[in-house]
């Protein structure tokens, strides 16, 4: 079976160690939050100015100062922290923030990512991704592993235009855990019950398998 | 020295048609709703705008985009917004989109008195396209010039008399750095106090950077994703 978004969220939050400071983005990294495991610490960093960012607020406490970079209403957790804008992205340049989570519409086999413009669309801007992806220090895309029409999003290289260049570390799809290595990408889990066969028919970019792939622990 | 104005009429009463202008927020978080009303009522036009976004179709910079004020967007993300999409795509409105931490570090340079600037963010992509770049430890980066904006607008919760400026969580945003980075620097504030009653140690924008600031009326503090949990059972 294909991970659904929540799972892959929750594969992802495997990743968090204790003490990361973490951006999650939009979409399925945002779902990331819901399965942080509850012995460790992590502060969610949100670059619109807040280190420590908390759930959503119980109806009737929604602050309209305090957002999230998807423009919600949330709340803040203890030690948490605020900041201006250009401090923010200066702890990101830094490499303060450990890891970045994000979508993508391609990846290559290179670790370039295309997620902000389709030519022929209404483009409404990079926002903050092309800052990230320029500067973290480790960042994991979440993505399905092929678009609506099934076509495969991991290829030899972005078709769309990019958003940054050879910055991709590892990449979670409904199907497979894979990280960016010099030989393309390498296949380091399956979802459970797919094929390593299903992973190559859906991987276009260059393909690394080793002997045994386990099975994604979701547990 | 008086930096108090009556109200947000009186302290744009020198914006000209054609004028570079940076207005605070992020999303409609923390930008300043009694300037961009004024901006409304003053009618000037030809605009070059410089914010995060574009505001949404009735609120916010979507106010003056709907009267045909804004000759030039400059911007990280512009989405939520059909009469800008409209413009945009007519040609009416011409848009720079730029990374958003770079759009903050040049409001910072501006006010750091810093020419220009070098990031990675955009090497490599279309952005970087004409740029000057330099290797510094093996690694690319873009060379990006300060703004230079013949006004600021910002938005603050907390003011003094002497222009000095606390804002509060995420409404922070490009405030303060705008702030720093306008030749002349207009703040609307929730709450104005006579100079020495806000704590130094807590002031966010020293009044140094600000040349004008009245006391805002009638905030909306419209919520673009009101997003909320249930609350638990005896809660």
């Amino acid at each position: 079976m294909s991970l659904t978004k929540e799972q892959i969220a929750q594969r992802i939050a495997r990743e968090l160690k204790d003490g990361y400071y973490v951006n999650l983005g939009i979409g399925i990294p945002t779902l990331v939050a819901n399965y942080i495991q509850s012995d460790i610490a992590v502060f969610l960093q949100s670059e619109n100015g807040l280190l420590g960012m908390g759930p959503f607020p119980f109806e009737g406490e929604e602050d309209p100062d305090l957002i999230n970079a998807g423009k919600q209403t949330i709340t803040t957790l203890p030690g948490s922290a605020f900041f201006d804008s250009a401090m923010s992205f200066g702890m990101i340049r830094a490499g303060k923030v450990d890891l970045t989570v994000l979508g993508a519409m391609e990846v290559s086999d290179l670790g370039d990512i295309a997620n902000w413009k389709i030519p022929g669309k209404m483009v409404k801007g990079m926002g903050g991704a092309m800052d990230l992806v320029a500067s973290a220090k480790n960042i994991i895309v979440a993505m399905m592993h092929t678009n609506p029409k099934g076509q495969s999003k991991l290829l030899p290289r972005c078709t769309l235009p990019l958003t940054g260049v050879r910055c991709v570390k590892k990449i979670i799809t409904d199907l497979a855990v894979l990280d960016i290595t010099e030989n393309g990408f390498e296949l380091i889990e399956r979802a459970p019950g797919i094929s390593v066969e299903e992973i190559k028919n859906k991987t276009a970019g260059r393909l690394v398998v080793r002997n045994e792939v386990p099975e994604m622990d979701l547990t | 020295m008086n930096k108090v104005y009556p109200g947000a009429d009186e302290a744009i009463i020198d914006v000209k048609d054609g004028d570079i202008i940076m207005l605070g927020g992020f999303g409609l978080c923390g930008i300043p709703e009694n300037l961009i009303a004024a901006l409304v009522r003053k009618g000037v036009s030809r605009l070059t705008c410089i914010s995060n976004n574009a505001g949404v179709d009735d609120f916010g910079i979507g106010l003056m985009l709907k009267l045909k004020q804004v000759k030039k967007m400059i911007s990280s993300y512009v989405g939520e917004n059909d009469e800008f999409e409209r413009q945009m795509l007519s040609g009416e409105l011409e848009v720079e989109l730029i990374p958003q931490g770079t759009l903050a570090t040049r409001c910072m340079a501006a006010g750091y008195g810093m020419p220009a600037i070098f990031t990675p963010a955009g090497v490599g992509t279309e952005v970087a396209e004409g740029k000057e770049t330099r290797e510094f430890k093996g690694k690319e980066y873009l060379l990006e010039h300060a703004f230079d904006a013949d006004f600021a607008l910002v938005k603050a919760w907390k003011g003094d008399t002497d222009g000095n400026l606390i804002f509060k969580a995420t409404a922070r945003n490009f405030n303060p750095l705008m702030a720093m980075a306008g030749k002349i620097t207009v703040a609307e504030v929730e709450e104005l106090v006579p100079a020495g009653e806000l704590d130094p140690n807590n002031i966010h924008t020293p009044g140094i950077y600000v040349n004008r600031i009245f006391k805002g009326t009638n905030y909306e503090k419209r919520i673009e994703q009101r997003t909320v949990r249930k609350s638990q059972a005896g809660q």
